[in-house]
């Protein structure tokens, strides 16, 4: 039998360390290993016995990329156990925190994870300042990505680990200067987005595979949080479904040996999102990116790398909407007295639905909790498509070398993180 | 043809190097990473001429581990493997930074040191399997540290005053 092993450590230009194994025996995929590079930080483990209202902060420090995510999904766990309700304009102030994040960290990955691979490059600070067009992507890349990180200052504290949105509110508010100076490098940006899309409308990367979708769609507009669970079998999660969502269904998925679940893998993301709720988006990317939106919904995983551009546009047109036409007024956060309980958050994090479940005492103190990450559910469909890309290359009989670039591009064009993932992937660990 | 040599030729000023960086991740979140794409929004026209990334897992796939001017450490050490690496690039690095709360005070990627024994050993059996260090370390535990830049994250701010005064000294 002639056997082929092919392995790649530390995969460049991926959120966190991660690795892949692959067994080839006569032409066929036999195994697949997307595996952990990093240490476990037992961040699960570490929350219990803190107070609940230092949780957020605390899981905010699973992962810095995503770190704003883990701050909405705990906060909206420890609200779900304590049964309160924010205010119109916390919701608000939420929605933009995540456009904050969205724009800055797609941002991150379109333009210096993958752009290279589309010009041939190593790195994107590699890009050619006297070419025209590279010089103009330099140029985009890093405005697009300032625009995101200055919205998440401005509403959030910082697009790190954000120190504004708290339990039941937040502590400061943007003022009308803040907010002018947001939406006018927003509108600057904007014709930098709509190229954007147009690259990855072009770009010549595909991978058709048919999978199923799953997301937090809001019951509003597009967007990362509140609304509903659902899937494009037509299933749909509410609110109050949860707990048991995540224990019967994402749980057993994420943890399982076997590849599938319920006979199919699943995907979460900016494609599912897309795909599942473009009609949602605001008008104005609706209008503008109505040629690129004609691709969806999509079963090529490379379009993810599209659907993430035009969540930018969705993000910035959003928020302009939404700064523009608010005054932000000083509120008090919203106490509540402890109670023991259970509380479920759920948020479309960048990289798809994030699941954050608590347990406190009577005192507000955390007894268990349990965080689930996008990654951790898309590894199944991950390994799943190296083994689709990977065999036609064989048959070719294609450099290992190649090969592994190859599928590498596949990889990024999930968006990865293995910071989280680290701490939720199912164990299929390196070891030593 | 550009590629032709020109015989008119402008004698050009000498190139001074570029100061070789590395950047590398052991046990953390990478918050710092994601803090020091964000600071060159603002100043990447001026690193590009300045840096030579040498080695930047998060920048690039063509990574070289030969020597570096700077060496900028995030996160704590965590395994044998993690102490034999930030021990080369020490050798192989004028100086070396430690940037972020993990890489400057261990915390809190070392929050399993402050379990409980209970704790401790619901956990040892992942600790064995993948030989981990019994204790994480703060890099200063394991190499001599020229600058730290504590936060979680840094400060950007922060940042750029040690890396600005670091380029200074280099440059003499």
């Amino acid at each position: 039998m002639h056997r082929i092993d092919l392995r790649l450590d530390h995969i460049t230009k991926v959120e966190g360390d991660a690795s892949m194994d692959v067994t080839v025996n006569d032409g066929k995929v036999t195994d697949v290993k997307f595996a952990i590079v990093e240490y476990k930080r037992f961040f699960t483990e570490a929350m219990k016995g803190k107070n609940i209202a230092a949780i957020p902060a605390h899981l905010s420090r699973i992962c810095g990329t995503c770190s704003n995510a883990h701050v909405m999904a705990a906060i909206a766990a420890a609200e779900n156990a304590l049964g309160i309700e924010v205010t119109p304009q916390t919701k608000l102030l939420r929605k933009l925190t995540m456009h904050g994040l969205v724009s800055r960290d797609h941002a991150l990955h379109l333009y210096l994870f993958v752009m290279p691979d589309l010009f041939g490059k190593d790195a994107f600070l590699d890009f050619d300042d006297e070419d025209p067009i590279q010089h103009q992507l330099l140029h985009d890349g890093f405005d697009v990505k300032s625009a995101g990180n200055h919205l998440s200052q401005l509403v959030a504290g910082r697009s790190v680990h954000a120190t504004f949105p708290v339990i039941g509110g937040f502590l400061k508010f943007p003022t009308p200067e803040g907010a002018a100076e947001c939406v006018e490098e927003m509108k600057a940006v904007r014709p930098a987005v709509l190229r954007l899309i147009k690259i990855f409308m072009d770009a010549p990367l595909h991978l058709d595979r048919k999978t199923k979708y799953m997301a937090l769609i809001p019951d509003d507009t597009f967007g990362y949080i509140g609304g509903k669970i659902v899937t494009d079998n037509g299933e749909v999660y509410e609110q109050k479904d949860f707990r048991s969502h995540l224990e019967h269904t994402v749980l057993p998925y994420s943890q399982a040996s076997a590849y599938k679940y319920k006979g199919e893998s699943y995907m979460v993301g900016a494609l599912a999102r897309i795909n599942l709720a473009k009609d949602k988006l605001h008008p104005n990317t609706k209008e503008s990116a109505a040629e690129a939106l004609k691709l969806f919904p999509s079963t090529d995983i490379f379009h993810n790398n599209l659907a993430q551009a035009i969540e930018i546009l969705h993000s910035i047109d959003e928020s302009i909407e939404i700064l523009t036409n608010t005054v932000f007024t000083p509120e008090p956060v919203i106490k509540v007295p402890m109670r023991a309980g259970t509380g479920m958050g759920v948020i479309e994090a960048p990289r798809g639905t994030l699941y954050h479940k608590v347990v406190m005492d009577e005192n507000g103190i955390v007894l268990d909790g349990e965080v689930i990450v996008p990654t951790g559910q898309n590894q199944v469909n991950i390994e799943r498509d190296v083994s689709a890309i990977v065999e036609p290359l064989i048959a070719e009989d294609e450099s290992k070398e190649k090969i592994g670039m190859e599928i590498e591009k596949l990889i990024r064009a999930y968006d990865p993180c293995m910071s989280c993932g680290a701490h939720f992937l199912k164990v299929k660990w390196k070891g030593k | 043809m550009s590629s032709q040599i020109s015989t008119t030729q402008v004698p050009s000023k000498p190139q001074i190097p570029k100061i070789k960086i590395g950047w590398f991740s052991f046990s953390c979140c990478e918050d710092n990473t994601i803090v020091m794409t964000e600071v060159m929004n603002d100043h990447w026209q001026e690193w590009k001429k300045l840096f030579d990334f040498r080695h930047a897992r998060v920048l690039k796939s063509n990574n070289i581990m030969d020597s570096f001017d700077i060496a900028f450490i995030e996160g704590a050490m965590a395994s044998p493997e993690h102490i034999e690496k930030l021990k080369d690039i020490r050798s192989r690095s004028k100086k070396l930074v430690a940037v972020g709360a993990c890489a400057v005070v261990g915390m809190p990627a070392a929050q399993r040191n402050t379990f409980t024994e209970e704790q401790k050993a619901s956990i040892d059996y992942l600790l064995t399997r993948f030989g981990a260090l019994p204790d994480v370390k703060k890099v200063s535990d394991v190499v001599k540290v020229d600058v730290e830049i504590p936060g979680c994250p840094m400060d950007p701010k922060v940042f750029l005053e040690k890396v600005n005064a670091l380029v200074k000294e280099l440059r003499g």
